[in-house]
């Protein structure tokens, strides 16, 4: 079972509300969920759409098809083509009226149906959900206690009006003929899922963390991670700063991490930028932080609220002079979890900065995740302990060691005195301009924590047979389109698998055995120029000339790179 | 116990003479008089020669990037409230590069000291105009004089609502000395302007140029009285009063953001089963 709701509308319409109503209900019921928003960088009008997609097995990724349209305007008719014989389309002739007729199409007086139950126009929302609850079956107690639930004891009289209303819709949906059912949702799938957003799996991998400190400057796609984190900051002891620009959080952040709080940042390409200098601070001072990418399509300000996988280079290569860092690339919302609680430890064992490369399709997603595991990331602060700074009679915070590691002590101790400096410094923190001795072995030090670094980073997961003859090659959020895509190739009699990168820096070669010159392996990437093609390149010195890349905005669907893959094949191979 | 001798005493790369020497005199003054832990005390600066201060100070120290020391200081100061975190940089690193992080700084009312090294030059990228130096001043940059309108630093600061405004002068330690021991006990963000000589870029505003023209506030001069401040702030010419031109009070983040209240963040560890607890709002 694989099936689309898309809700469509205009910005201010709710349709997050019916989004995410939908989605927790049938998360709650077991089914695996996922949810993407598409919307125009705007507060009011234009035309944005949620879409649910439900299935016995996990999925990652937008479908291409639609099977049940909720058309909140009349611009909802750019979705036809998405539409199955089928499909349901559910309308109001009084909000849209729609000149075609495609699938089955279920005209329903939506503020007609909420004001007889003694509802308001806001509740449309509430009947637009019912609606298509009725049409699949869905038991009605659970959705009615849903509501209850959530406006709970404060607003007992609008959840009980909002529950009227629902019935309403949802009888109304039940009863009508369709010539057959979508779908059947009358029983649970299995356990209860979460389901839990991108910016709220980053947010949560950090509290998992013990993350105590963030200052950010607002950008999409990248805010809700401080917002959620604002949520939680009594609970969980953080501090959450809305900065006065990017420059600031970076530098915030590192001033909390250098005084000994699990520190971070986020924003997106723009504010990114602005904290180059401040990254490059990081790799100076040796001070761990964590900075959250959120990448949407640029340069400049670009679509803010559009997808693009454009900064990977840009995470890579940002700042002035050598230093090591660590750029991850989370394949899924469950993936952002774990690459944003990992990444602090990384941050702290190596005293280095560890970016998390999301973007808008993960930022603004919602998955089912059956359960999380904090225990799995650990907290490891690496930090000098008591008997160790009595024992440390002339501590030097930039000791030279051979890892190119220094023991880790916090301001406020004591035995001794922390520094951080930005000028070029001895191993005490105090400037110098010995180039003689200082200056080599300090670069020395610095760079040599990428061969520890190199031991610690995952090569890339398989998916498919490690026979295939073809491979396919994805990082980050294109995981859940690759994996279906490599699946629907295999049903077609294609020897294909996917091979699929989350930790992108550094990269070790030895990580690129797949590669060789009788296996074609195309590189999928949400960018115009193959940035992790490039990278490869560099790395392996193999060229990697086979590509399918997108840079609408949009993210990938399974279909759409089926069709690639055969037109690539159809041309040769090569682009 | 903090003596004197305890801050050590290193060589600097500051010229002969320079109003520099002055201001780290006085603040170790202040440090011993104030009998700061030094282990308990951070200095934060970003970069110019003011800013090369605190390498010269036994002490934990932030010399951070070019205008960011005050982003830095917030940071330090927010995740461990029992450090005494003190600023000391030059007049174009924070009012020039790290000007918005002045202005949202005073607005936060984080609990710092910032001490400006006011010479009124970009000393080590070797004499340009700073946002401080007076109209018609003549550099290699601005070979026909300064255009532009000074900031007012004291003025800006008491118009952000900056709870303690001092000016003082590296040239006479002894009010220098009691300017910062004020600032560093005051509760909430306190700037302290030091006009400073630059012997070797700023030929014009030298130490006799300022000896001649600051006077100490009058007697009667009420500190609290905003119109009167910003009078005094903006004062500048053939006088330049010195001393704590505003002082008000008002509450800190640190006490408004309701998190610190007893402890400081860094010492409250966050508990892992109030992770287990936020999990269940996902279901
Ligand atoms: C981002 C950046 N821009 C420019 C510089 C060069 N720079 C170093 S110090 C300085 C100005 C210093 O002036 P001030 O802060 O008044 O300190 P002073 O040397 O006068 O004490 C400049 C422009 C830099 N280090 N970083
Ligand atoms: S350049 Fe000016 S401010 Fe800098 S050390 Fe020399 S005299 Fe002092
Ligand atoms: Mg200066």
């Amino acid at each position: 079972m694989d099936l689309t709701i898309k809700i469509a509308g205009e910005a201010g319409q709710g349709l997050q509300s019916v989004g995410g109503l939908l989605s927790r209900l049938f998360a709650r019921k077991g089914y695996h969920v996922f949810a993407n928003q598409v919307v125009q960088s705007r507060v009011r009008g234009g035309h944005n759409w949620f879409a649910i997609r439900i299935s016995d097995r996990p999925v990652h990724s937008p479908s291409f098809q639609t099977d049940i349209l909720v058309a909140l305007d009349k611009e909802s008719s750019c979705h036809l083509k998405e539409l199955k014989k089928d499909s349901v389309v559910i309308f109001d002739s009084r909000l849209a009226a729609f000149s075609f007729r495609q699938g089955r199409m279920l005209d329903v007086p939506m503020a007609d149906l909420a004001s007889k139950a003694g509802g308001n126009k806001l509740m449309i929302n509430t009947v637009a959900a019912s609606l298509v609850l009725g049409l699949l079956n869905f038991r009605p107690e659970d959705l009615f206690a849903f509501l209850r639930q959530s406006f709970g004891k404060k607003d007992e009289a609008t959840g009980e009006t909002n529950v009227r209303v629902a019935r309403e819709g949802y009888d109304f949906a039940h009863k009508f003929d369709l010539g057959g059912r979508i779908a059947d949702f009358s029983r649970p799938a299995g356990k209860p899922k979460m389901l839990v957003g991108g910016s709220e799996a980053v947010a949560l991998g950090a509290l998992a963390a013990g993350c105590q400190f963030i200052s950010a400057y607002p950008m999409s796609p990248s805010t809700g991670i401080m917002t959620y984190l604002a949520s939680k900051a009594d609970s969980c002891h953080i501090v959450v700063e809305q900065s006065e620009d990017e420059i600031a959080s970076i530098n915030m952040a590192l001033g909390a991490s250098f005084a000994g709080v699990r520190a971070m940042t986020a924003s997106s390409g723009g504010g990114f930028a602005l904290m180059v200098e401040g990254l490059s601070l990081a790799g100076m001072i040796e001070t761990p932080i964590v900075i959250v990418l959120a990448q949407r399509p640029a340069p400049a300000t670009g679509l803010p609220t559009r997808t693009a996988q454009e900064d990977l280079l840009f995470a890579v290569h940002a700042g002035h002079g050598e230093f090591p860092r660590v750029v991850i690339a989370p394949k899924d919302i469950e993936g952002c979890f774990y690459a944003t609680a990992r990444a602090f430890n990384l941050a702290d064992k190596y005293r280095i900065p560890v970016i998390v490369l999301t973007d808008q399709l993960l930022a603004d997603s919602f998955a089912t995740i059956d359960v999380l595991h904090p225990e799995e990331a650990v907290v490891r602060r690496y930090l000098m302990t008591e008997d160790e700074l009595k024992q440390a009679r002339d501590y030097k915070s930039f000791l030279l060691t051979r890892s190119g590691v220094s023991p880790r002590a916090l301001p406020g101790n004591p035995y001794c005195f922390v520094t951080a400096d930005s000028d070029e410094h001895d191993e005490y923190g105090r400037i110098t301009e010995d180039l003689d001795r200082m200056r080599p072995r300090m670069v020395e030090k610095r760079n040599r924590r990428i061969s520890g670094l190199l031991k610690e980073l995952k090569p890339p997961s398989w998916h498919g047979s490690r026979n295939a003859k073809e491979i396919l090659v994805g990082w980050g959020s294109t995981y859940g389109a690759l994996k279906e895509a490599v699946d629907t190739l295999c049903a077609d009699g294609v020897s294909i698998a996917l091979v699929h990168f989350e930790d992108l820096w550094p990269l070790d070669c030895k990580h690129f055995g797949f590669l060789n010159k009788k296996r074609p392996a195309v590189v999928v990437e949400n960018n115009f120029t193959g940035q992790f093609a490039n990278l490869i390149t560099r790395t392996t010195g193999i060229v990697m000339d086979r590509r399918i890349s997108k840079y609408d905005g949009l993210p990938f669907t399974a279909r759409e790179i089926v069709r690639a893959y055969r037109d690539l094949h159809k041309k040769g191979g090569r682009r | 116990m903090t003596r004197l001798e305890d801050l050590g005493n290193f060589e600097t790369a500051w010229c002969p003479g320079c109003g520099n020497f002055g201001i780290l005199d006085a603040l170790k003054d202040a440090l011993v008089k104030l009998d700061l832990d030094m282990h308990k005390t951070v200095l934060v600066s970003g970069i110019g020669q003011a800013a090369k201060e605190p390498q010269y100070l036994n002490c934990n120290f932030f010399n951070g990037l070019h205008g960011r020391a005050i982003p830095a200081a917030t940071g330090i100061k927010l995740a461990n409230k029992d450090l005494h975190v003190i600023v000391t940089s030059g007049d174009g690193d924070i009012y020039g590069e790290g000007g918005n992080h002045f202005i949202h700084a005073i607005r936060r009312n984080i609990d710092i000291t910032v001490i400006v090294h006011d010479n009124q030059i970009y000393g080590l990228t070797k004499g340009q105009a700073s946002p401080t130096s007076d109209p018609g001043f003549v550099t290699k940059v601005q070979p026909r004089g300064v255009i532009n309108e000074p900031v007012h630093p004291l003025a800006m600061a008491i118009a952000l609502g900056a709870g303690f405004v001092a000016r003082s002068f590296s040239g006479d330690k002894g009010h220098l000395s009691s300017m910062i021991q004020q600032a560093v006990a005051f509760k909430g963000f306190s700037l302290v302007d030091v006009l400073q000589p630059c012997l070797t870029f700023n030929k014009k505003n030298n130490f006799a140029w300022y000896k001649q023209r600051i006077r100490p506030l009058p007697q009667d001069y009420d500190s609290h009285n905003k119109v009167w401040a910003f009078e005094k702030a903006l004062q500048w010419g053939d006088t330049i009063p010195v001393g704590i031109i505003y002082r008000d009070g008002r509450s800190t983040y640190e006490d408004a953001c309701g998190l610190m209240n007893e402890k400081s963040i860094l010492s409250q560890t966050p508990d892992p089963a109030k992770l287990v607890e936020i999990f269940e709002e996902f279901f």
